[in-house]
């Protein structure tokens, strides 16, 4: 290796693994699925509120499995509160212009959201006995509030993790500044097709699977198209995916997970019953390969 | 407050004899690798192969031959943390464990490391790596405990060539201006040096008189800081936000009316 595509080739790889690869998967799950619900119950119709209660059923618990992924990869796990709290003076420890210290703040703030909603959820389903808890969900201002914030934080979770990769200097993850985009639009194609999927066990309006089922594929689609930019916006380090991992990333993310979803939502009778739900399986498991790939490739080259 | 302390490290006279990875390894107590069982490279005199959280001195042996191997050159060169001036390592450390020194080094302090390796990615030199001993990142201190204690670090009063040299960084990029000089005239017209002004990353603390291209040490040609990337990243993922979020208003509001027709009988 005598010619190098960028400066970014001398770094050392930080041995980021299956917790990482699982955390960015779930963390995109969690806020995808907190979006959607949240969108649901803001703009919604009424019997899409089963849909939205799925949505936050789904967050919490998937934000609490990436705090635990998370704090099982640091090489000194009872140390995880570091990154809130300076450990000697026990002051704030925040740095803003540090991805990995805004989103530890983030992933707090959005699990206490996701809580909210969760018991929200809960209550209406008439499983939380408790007045005023049916509040902390959408109609009522305090509700609105709560959706609307949460729905944000939970696009910074799903986001600040691309750009993270990007505030480094491994080759592909810093020689592109499109990963945020990537893993916020993946984030939302990955969550509503898990919700469609657990819809469909459960007795969920079937208009309301289909709207997601549609809003899935426009995801997807969008999806495609940041792929394609976060490819030509490497440039010369695009050179890096011309091996398995590039392979892996046209088969098992753009064939597998992007365009068979496409010709089986273009075509409907294809599969019968099972169109939707092959789509979404599809959709999602793609979804985790794109990270597997963008986790690993970076750190293999 | 003392002046900014760093090291030279002239290239050209380093033998190879890793006195400097010998003292670093006693001084400092780190441990061997696997227990004491090394494996040799096969390919090399360099058995270390890279700097890592056990290995903050690494000699790095690089040949130039024909493919005859009737013409050749060693480049021997003695790497460590460059101790940068704008670092890209506490520019990242999200715990607050990574700190600017006194004497403008850069520290890391094991007992606030938490493990999460962000530094490690964001290191352009490859220096940083976990010590499985402390489960923490770990590199060159630049004997941080030796300079309180008015010493001048192990590596640099272990080098028998003078090839690592310790000072003030003022006093020495005025020597190594003069050794590039000096060999200029005596005919090596490919040496100069790299890092001992702020081209790049503010200066660093740790230089190098090279006599070849910086990629051929394993040095980056042009190393960056991490948060280059840190507004325009941001700025993308917000526009996927909203696209995301349109799209998502648009399709469950209008599902009202498309499903309005299909429920008509």
């Amino acid at each position: 290796m005598n010619s190098f595509p960028s400066s970014t080739f001398f770094s050392a790889p930080p041995e980021w693994g299956w917790y990482i690869v699982l955390y960015f998967f779930f963390g995109g799950l969690a806020g995808g699925c907190y979006f959607i619900a949240a969108l649901l119950d803001l703009f919604g119709r009424p019997e899409d509120r089963g849909l939205a209660r799925l949505g936050y059923y789904i967050a919490l618990p998937c934000i609490i499995i990436s705090a635990i992924l998370l704090i099982l990869d640091l090489g000194r796990s009872l140390r995880f509160w570091h990154m809130l709290l300076q450990s000697n003076t026990y002051r704030i420890m925040f740095k803003p212009w540090s991805p990995m210290s805004v989103g530890s703040w983030s992933l707090l703030i959005f699990g206490i959201f996701s809580l909210l909603s969760f018991l929200g959820a809960l209550a209406e389903d008439g499983l939380l006995q408790k007045p005023g808890a049916k509040r902390l969900r959408p109609p009522g201002a305090l509700g609105s509030i709560i959706a609307l914030v949460g729905a944000l934080c939970g696009f910074f979770v799903a986001g600040y993790t691309g750009v993270l990769l990007g505030v480094t200097n491994r080759p592909i993850w810093s020689d592109t500044s499109l990963l945020g985009m990537l893993f916020v639009v993946s984030a939302a194609s990955i969550s509503a097709a898990v919700m469609i999927l657990l819809a469909h066990k459960s007795d969920r309006s079937a208009a309301s699977i289909n709207s997601l089922h549609r809003l899935d594929m426009w995801v997807v689609a969008l999806e495609f198209i940041v792929l394609i930019a976060v490819m030509i916006s490497l440039g010369p380090v695009f050179r890096a995916w011309l091996s398995a991992w590039g392979a892996l990333l046209l088969l098992g993310v753009i064939v597998m997970g992007m365009l068979i979803p496409w010709a089986l939502y273009l075509r409907k009778e294809w599969l019968g019953k099972g169109n939707v739900t092959t789509a979404a399986a599809l959709v999602l498991v793609g979804g985790f390969i794109l990270r597997l790939v963008i986790v690993f490739s970076a750190q293999r080259v | 407050m003392p002046e900014p302390m760093g090291f030279y490290t002239d290239t050209t006279v380093c033998i190879g004899c890793k006195a400097c990875e010998v003292a670093c390894k006693e001084w400092n107590q780190l441990p061997a690798t696997n227990g004491g069982k090394n494996t040799l490279s096969g390919d090399s005199y360099d058995n270390t192969r890279r700097l890592d959280g056990i290995h903050w001195r690494h000699v790095k042996f690089i040949e130039q031959f024909t493919d005859d191997r009737k013409d050749g050159r060693w480049l021997l060169m003695s790497d460590v943390c460059k101790h940068c001036v704008q670092a890209p390592c506490l520019e990242v450390c999200p715990t607050g464990a990574i700190v600017r020194t006194e004497f403008d080094t850069v520290v890391i302090q094991s007992d606030a490391c938490n493990g999460c390796r962000d530094c490690i990615a964001a290191c352009p030199f490859g220096v940083i790596e976990t010590n499985p001993a402390s489960g923490t990142a770990q590199k060159c201190t630049l004997c941080y405990d030796r300079l309180q204690g008015g010493l001048e670090p192990a590596c640099s009063k272990a080098c028998p060539t003078q090839s690592i040299q310790f000072g003030t960084i003022s006093q020495l990029r005025e020597r190594a201006q003069k050794r590039v000089e000096q060999l200029h005239q005596a005919g090596e017209k490919r040496a100069y040096l790299y890092g001992a002004d702020d081209k790049f990353l503010g200066g660093l603390n740790s230089f190098y008189l090279l006599v070849d291209k910086p990629e051929v040490y394993g040095l980056p040609p042009d190393p960056k800081m991490p948060t280059r990337n840190l507004a325009s990243a941001s700025w993308f993922s917000m526009l996927g936000a909203v696209i995301v979020g349109l799209m998502g208003i648009i399709n469950f509001r209008n599902r009202g009316a498309r499903s309005g027709e299909e429920q008509r009988p």
